[in-house]
Formats: structure tokens, C-alpha cells, sequence
């Protein structure tokens, strides 16, 4: 199967759903000839048009709101938030109108949108280029949230969020446009609220969502050399959660780890923990632990900004300890 | 009552005074359920702007899209909404036109264009500006207008929105309509310089109208909105105009930002009803006995809609998580 980087799925999931349907157009900051500052829209404009690849001048709430007043009259409207930080800035129109909309009118008005943005730190860009902000949205009734973890993930799943008829926010990892994976010629979709178990294992459960999936492999493959088995997990989507999938993988391994790159507190890492808590607790051997980033701002110095995310090491640490039965109150 | 007929000057005089007293009916109604404790949660009055409302809505087709504020009744009738699911909607009920989950200040009437009221301040100047974007995608001549106080002029979301109307043309009309308070202060004192100095900035047209004179105000939209649909937009409309009450119904001790002298010179000398209704007279259009037919049938209907609405049932609490999510259809997403 040929390999192709996540960006280009992206590219190729909008440009196969844009020909589909012209109600879809796309709006955001240099999206047109500029493609993005990280390309991913390359060549988009050329075959769809200005009218269609919409470069907005900078006005993230302005934008927003009029994606979701398209979204309400026949229009598919994707919204292109340059870094998922500026979410802050739509949080009203997000929040207060498009995930309310179809509830406080009785179901007679829809907004099916999607906003795109991205997550994820260590790229040097400090504090306010660099947040994993999806448990803000994820809190939000009416929103979904999805969370490609690979090309094939991002094209699969761009495709369902744009044919929802809901608001969507799907967060892609910056730093892993590059990242190539197989992504078959054949159109296909992937449904929200069916995670994927990556890897089969009795010892101890790893949920990762994002590029965390990928720390949460390379931490089983590290388990695996001392004789752990470990059973990795991608929600793809966090709303819907498929809780099933997790609670029947915990039930099996007794143990898990919930690797998120939101800030650990009141985040998705406590969401799903608390639910495997409340739903597996009988089959419980040690406490589900949670790993996210730091409660600091993200820094700026690499030496500093690469301790505040989860590593592989880090999961593994954390794995042992679980299944030594090392975790102690208040350790 | 066809919205969309060819109407002789006759018909739209006698539409407009109807759909003037029928504001004024509602929101007398909607105060006396407020006062009397049967109606929930809190509301703002339009009685004073019916003219606004009115004169604008009578430029529309059913096609064409507003969007409203908190203080919406008047919007909404005046698109075409009927007495009985709006007093429903309330009050709560699931006749309502939001099966009672919005309430008075979220009431959306999708069939009539009324792409709903909103309890952000400016928060629909992104949705109206985005539907007018819509309907030049999708190849429609609908026209889009925003409803929106003078309050909403210290939101900065509006003049993210004008400049882009402004860039790609869009049919969009701004009707903000000056009622002198956000609040309970003074316009003088939130909003720098000449209102219609905004909209200017971004080069579009600008328009000044006495919003109590429904005839002028629908004069200039009949306009705007004609051009509006030739891809001449956006407008930018000013409509100077009083809210009789407070900032809502228990705004009753305010004449610490407003003297009652200014109240009572608005409602006895530049009051739309009274003065369009004089001018009926005078021009002939209608009789006395004419005039006072329309008071009295919109009167009853309004009694009978409160009736209604007061008897008709709450949803059943089934229905507290319908609606959060969309159903996608079968076989397409997930």
C-alpha cells in the first residue's frame, strides 16, 4: 500500500469531499496560495477557486461566526483555525452558538461545520503556539472532538467529521504533518466513536489519543522486552467516547494508563480514568493513572519544554509501578 | 396572511399597522405572564421599536433570513411567526417553536427566515454576516439582515464581520437599532463618535432613519434590500428608536438612568402605532371602526394564543438530552 504523509491525507480527505458535495467550502488564514503555514492545503485553491478556498483576513471570531451562520443555511462550512491556541478566540461562536444552536431551537436548526485545527509541544513555539486544548471543546455539549493519531486516521476521519451534521472540532498534531503512514487509493471512512485497539495485550492498558497513541506503542514495545504485554488503545474520537472498548480492555488487564497532551488537570486523562474507575473497579488491580502534560504554561527552552510532555519512558515508569503494585497513596 | 404577494400600497399599510399592534399586543401579554409569575425566567420588551421590526420584515421575502436579539419578539412576529407557539415557547411548553429549550430569548422560526434570537450581545453579527456568505455560495438571492442594538456596538466581533461583508459584498443589511441605552447606560456614554462612523470605516454605505416612522424605515428597506440582492450590499442602517420598558420586565426603578418625562414625550408624541394609525386616518387608508377591528382581533387572538399556552403541556423530560446531537442519516456518518 503506498505511504503518504498526514498532511496529505488531510488534503486528499477535503479535496475527495469538497468534489463530492459544493455545498462544502473552507475558510481560514492564508488557506488559498499560501496552503497553510504547514502546506497541508496545497493546491487546493487551483482546483476549487477562490470562492470556494477562502482566505479571511485575520478575524478567528469573525470567521467562526460566519461559518456558523453558512453552516445553518445549506452550506458545509470547514473552518481552518491556524493554531488550535486561537481557540480562545471563537470560543464564544463556538461554544455559545454553533454547539447550542440545533438544542436551543428544538432540533430545527443544524450547523454542520467543522473547525481544523492542530495541537501538540515540542516544536519551540512557547506558550501560545504550542497547547493541546481539546478538553476545553470536549467539555462542551454539542461539539465532537476528534484526534487523528496517523495519515490513515486523518483521512478516514476528516471524511466522517465533514459529512456530519454536527459541529465538529477535529485537532491534528503539528508535528506529525511529515508523518507517513499506509493510506489505501480506495475511498473509506472511519466512524466516530470506534476506538482502535493498535495492539492486543493482557498485562495493562494504554490509552493514547493523538501523537500519544505513538508514545503509547513505543512504550508496549519497551514493556514487551521485559515480558510485559501491553494492550494500546486509540479512542480516535473523545466525543462520543467509545467508553466499551475501554472498560472491556480493563476488565481483561486489570491495569491502565491514559496518555493525553492536555494539561493532566481536568483534563481527558481524569475524564477517562474516572470512567474506567467508576465502570471496571471490581477488576481493578492498581489505580488508573493519568499522564498529560504539565500544569505549567508550555516554556519556550527545549530544555525545558521537552520535560513537560508524556514520554515513553515516562509510561513505562509509570507501567511498572502499576504492575509491581507499587502505587501507593499519596506516592 | 401571504407575505409573498404582490401587495398594492393598501395591503402593506394595513399589513404593517397589524403586524405593529400585534408586536405591542404581544409583548402587553408577555408582561402581564411576567408580573403575574406564570412566566419563567426573564424577558425584554419591544414595545417602543415595532416600527424597526416592521418596517424592515415588510421588505422580506419569507426566504430572506434575520437574525435577532435578546429583546426578539418583535423580530419574530414581525418575520411572520404566529401567536400560539411563540407564547408557547414562553412559557416552556413543547408547542413552542423550540419545543420550549430556547425560551424567549433563543426563539428561532426557521420556516419564516428568522435564523433566531440570541443572548450574546452582537453575537448573531457573525451568523447573519455568514448566512449572507452562504446564500452568494450556494447561488441564492436571499438577503440577510442583523438585528442589533446600540449595546452591540462595543462588541468587536461586529466590525470583524463588516469588514469582511465589506470586502466580498455581501448581502447583508446592519440594522442597528439605537434605543439610546445598553443596558441601563446611556449610548453617549459606551460608544465614541458617530455610530454610523463604524460601518463608514469599512466603506460601506450608511443610512440614518427615524425608526418610529414605519413608512420611512420601509421606504429605505425596500431599498436596501432590493439592492442588496443585486450584489450591491452591505447596508448599514442607524434606526433611531425608544424601548418603552426597562432593560427587562424587572427593570422597573430606573430613573436613575432614565427620567420618566423622557419616557412619557417617546410614548405620547413619537409612538409608531399611534402615529401611523393617525395617518391611515388622515389619508384615508382606513376608518376609525377599521382601526379599531385590527385592536380588537389582535387583542383576542393574543387572549386566545395565552390561553392556549397556558393550558398546553411542558415536554416530557424525555426530552432533556434530544437534540444535543443531530442524528446523522443512515448510512452516512457516523
Amino acid at each position: 500500500m503506498r505511504e503518504i504523509t498526514l498532511s496529505k491525507a488531510v488534503n486528499e480527505a477535503i479535496a475527495e469531499e469538497m468534489r463530492r458535495d459544493p455545498a462544502i467550502f473552507l475558510m481560514g488564514e492564508d488557506v488559498a496560495e499560501a496552503g497553510t503555514p504547514f502546506k497541508v492545503l496545497s493546491g487546493l485553491v487551483e482546483e476549487f477557486g477562490p470562492n470556494r478556498i477562502l482566505d479571511t483576513p485575520i478575524s478567528e471570531p469573525g470567521f467562526m461566526g460566519m461559518a456558523v451562520g453558512a453552516a445553518m443555511t445549506g452550506s458545509r462550512p470547514i473552518v481552518d483555525l491556524m493554531f488550535g491556541d486561537f481557540i480562545f478566540l471563537v470560543m464564544d461562536q463556538l461554544c455559545n452558538q454553533a454547539a447550542k444552536t440545533h438544542y436551543m431551537s428544538g432540533g430545527k436548526l443544524s450547523v454542520p461545520l467543522v473547525l481544523r485545527t492542530n495541537l501538540g509541544a515540542t516544536r519551540r513555539s512557547a506558550a501560545q503556539h504550542s497547547q493541546s486544548l481539546h478538553a476545553l471543546v470536549a467539555h462542551i455539549p454539542g461539539l465532537r472532538v476528534a484526534m487523528p493519531s496517523s495519515a490513515y486516521e486523518a483521512k478516514g476521519l476528516m471524511k466522517t467529521a465533514i459529512r456530519d451534521e454536527n459541529p465538529v472540532v477535529i485537532f491534528e498534531d503539528k508535528l506529525m504533518y511529515n508523518d507517513k503512514a499506509p493510506v489505501p487509493d480506495e475511498e473509506y471512512l472511519i466512524p466516530f466513536g470506534e476506538a482502535n485497539i493498535l495492539r492486543e495485550g493482557r498485562d495493562i492498558t494504554l490509552i493514547g489519543t493523538s501523537s500519544m497513541v505513538q508514545v503509547c506503542e513505543q512504550a508496549a514495545e519497551i514493556l514487551a522486552e521485559q515480558g510485559i504485554e501491553a494492550e494500546v488503545i486509540d479512542p480516535r474520537t473523545i466525543v462520543p467516547l467509545d467508553e466499551d472498548t475501554l472498560i472491556n480492555s480493563v476488565k481483561k488487564t486489570s491495569r491502565a494508563i491514559v496518555v493525553d497532551e492536555g494539561h493532566q488537570s481536568f483534563g481527558i486523562t481524569g475524564e477517562i480514568a474516572s470512567r474506567l474507575n467508576e465502570k471496571a473497579f471490581y477488576h481493578l488491580d492498581a489505580p488508573v493513572q493519568r499522564l498529560g502534560a504539565m500544569d505549567v504554561p508550555v516554556p519556550f527552552s527545549p530544555a525545558l519544554e521537552d520535560i513537560t510532555v508524556p514520554t515513553p519512558e515516562r509510561v513505562v515508569e509509570q507501567a511498572l509501578k502499576a504492575i509491581k503494585g507499587e502505587l501507593f497513596h499519596g506516592a | 396572511m401571504s407575505r409573498n404577494a404582490k401587495k398594492s400600497n393598501h395591503e402593506a399599510y394595513v399589513r404593517m399597522y397589524q403586524q405593529m399592534v400585534r408586536i405591542r399586543a404581544f409583548e402587553d401579554n408577555a408582561n402581564k405572564l411576567y408580573l403575574a409569575a406564570k412566566m419563567p425566567g426573564l424577558t425584554h420588551m419591544y414595545s417602543g421599536q415595532e416600527a424597526v421590526a416592521v418596517g424592515i420584515c415588510e421588505a422580506l421575502k419569507s426566504t430572506d433570513k434575520i437574525t435577532s436579539t435578546h429583546r426578539g419578539h418583535g423580530h419574530c412576529v414581525a418575520k411572520g411567526a404566529d401567536f400560539k407557539e411563540m407564547f408557547c415557547e414562553l412559557l416552556g411548553k413543547e408547542e413552542g417553536y423550540c419545543r420550549g429549550k430556547g425560551g424567549s430569548m433563543h426563539i428561532a422560526d426557521q420556516e419564516n427566515g428568522n435564523l433566531g434570537a440570541n443572548a450574546i450581545v452582537g453575537g448573531s453579527a457573525g451568523i447573519a454576516t455568514g448566512a449572507a456568505l452562504s446564500a452568494k455560495h450556494l447561488g441564492k438571492d436571499d438577503v440577510t439582515v442583523c438585528f442589533f442594538g446600540d449595546g452591540a456596538l462595543g462588541q468587536g466581533l461586529l466590525y470583524e464581520v463588516m469588514n469582511m461583508a465589506a470586502l466580498w459584498n455581501l448581502p447583508v443589511i446592519y440594522a442597528c437599532e439605537n434605543n439610546l441605552y445598553g443596558e441601563y447606560t446611556k449610548v453617549e456614554e459606551m460608544a465614541a463618535g458617530e455610530l454610523t462612523g463604524r460601518a463608514k470605516a469599512f466603506g460601506i454605505e450608511t443610512f440614518v432613519v427615524n425608526g418610529q416612522d414605519v413608512l420611512a424605515v420601509n421606504k429605505l428597506s425596500e431599498e436596501l434590500v432590493e439592492r442588496a440582492r443585486k450584489g450591491e450590499g452591505p447596508f448599514f442602517i442607524q434606526l433611531d428608536t425608544y424601548r418603552y420598558h426597562g432593560h427587562h420586565v424587572g427593570d422597573i426603578n430606573r430613573e436613575y438612568y432614565r427620567p420618566k418625562d423622557e419616557e412619557e414625550l417617546w410614548k405620547t408624541e413619537r409612538d409608531p402605532i399611534t402615529n401611523f394609525g393617525a395617518w391611515l386616518l388622515k389619508e384615508k387608508v382606513l376608518s376609525q371602526q377599521e382601526l379599531d377591528q385590527i385592536h380588537d382581533e389582535v387583542s383576542q387572538d393574543a387572549k386566545d394564543a395565552v390561553a392556549y399556552a397556558e393550558a398546553a403541556k411542558y415536554p416530557d423530560i424525555s426530552e432533556v438530552d434530544m437534540h444535543v446531537y443531530k442524528q446523522n442519516p443512515v448510512g452516512g456518518a457516523a
